[in-house]
């Protein structure tokens, strides 16, 4: 058992467990909260799989960016009850979710993807570092780069035009 | 020794994770929550096939890109569902999707 393996699985575990804890607390800010542990954890898995770029992204937009505005969602669409949660499909949810864990696991295991590409491990450092990562979304995929840039800022233009409140604008 | 396999169950754990959570959550928030674990489920695979990939390192570096933009439409989608969440609950009082019927047919 290396230690990548280790960080792997601990980095893993925090994951999911934290990640089951935001479907499954009663309590709508912890939910927000685990949502951050979720998502740096995440970032962690990342950093194993040696995409530092992506860490780093991953820890600025959700551990910065997404999570403040949850918590802001959440504190302004606040009803005085605390009404139940979750639906009375609750069960059914639980069995289609399973249903789809056991058929990704199934069809993960079978397909055996890695060994099609006769895979060697984790690329190293060097291989598949910020160089290649900056070159290729500055050369093949520049056009998109930009038009995503574009999609997002007019839907921040669109987001404030919503959450705006029209009776004090005119 | 880590093999693709470990990031491809754990991206299916997270994904049936969120599957769960769209379904079952009553408050819209909680639903767009749920959507972003799924997001964050297919960047962790994508992540795995990019590192495990054995193309050259030009080639398997589109994994990552492919992440970058995820992560652009992520954040537009959850300013954007946000914003729409806020508005339906001034002009209607809640933002639990079971009480949201106006279009039902």
């Amino acid at each position: 058992m290396t230690a990548q393996l280790v960080v792997f699985y601990l980095l893993g575990a925090i994951t999911v467990l934290s990640s089951l804890g935001v479907v499954l607390t009663r309590n709508v800010v912890h939910a927000a909260f685990m949502l951050l542990v979720a998502l740096l954890a995440v970032a962690g898995i990342f950093l194993v799989a040696v995409a530092e770029f992506l860490a780093l992204a991953q820890i600025l937009i959700y551990g910065g960016a997404v999570t403040v505005v949850v918590l802001f969602a959440i504190m302004l669409t606040r009803t005085d009850d605390q009404p139940r949660a979750d639906h009375s499909q609750r069960p059914l949810a639980a069995l289609a979710a399973i249903g789809v864990f056991a058929l990704l696991v199934v069809a993960f295991v079978a397909s055996d993807v890695a060994n099609l590409e006769s895979a060697t491990g984790v690329a190293t450092d060097a291989e598949t570092g910020f160089e290649n990562l900056a070159l290729g979304l500055f050369t093949d995929w520049a056009i998109p780069f930009e038009m995503a840039s574009l999609v997002l800022l007019v839907a921040l233009i669109g987001a404030i035009m919503l959450a705006r409140n029209v009776e004090d604008g005119e | 020794m880590l093999e693709l396999v470990h990031f491809q169950i754990l991206s299916a754990a997270l994904f049936s994770i969120g599957i769960f959570g769209v379904l079952a959550r009553r408050s819209a928030v909680l639903v767009l929550i749920s959507i972003e674990i799924m997001l964050n489920a297919v960047n962790v695979n994508l992540v795995g096939i990019a590192a495990f990939s054995d193309r050259a390192a030009d080639v398997r570096v589109f994994g990552q890109i492919l992440v970058v933009f995820i992560i652009t439409i992520a954040a537009a989608e959850i300013g954007l569902a946000l914003a729409i969440v806020l508005r339906v609950f001034r002009n209607r009082g809640s933002a639990n999707v079971d009480e949201l019927n106006v279009m039902k047919w």
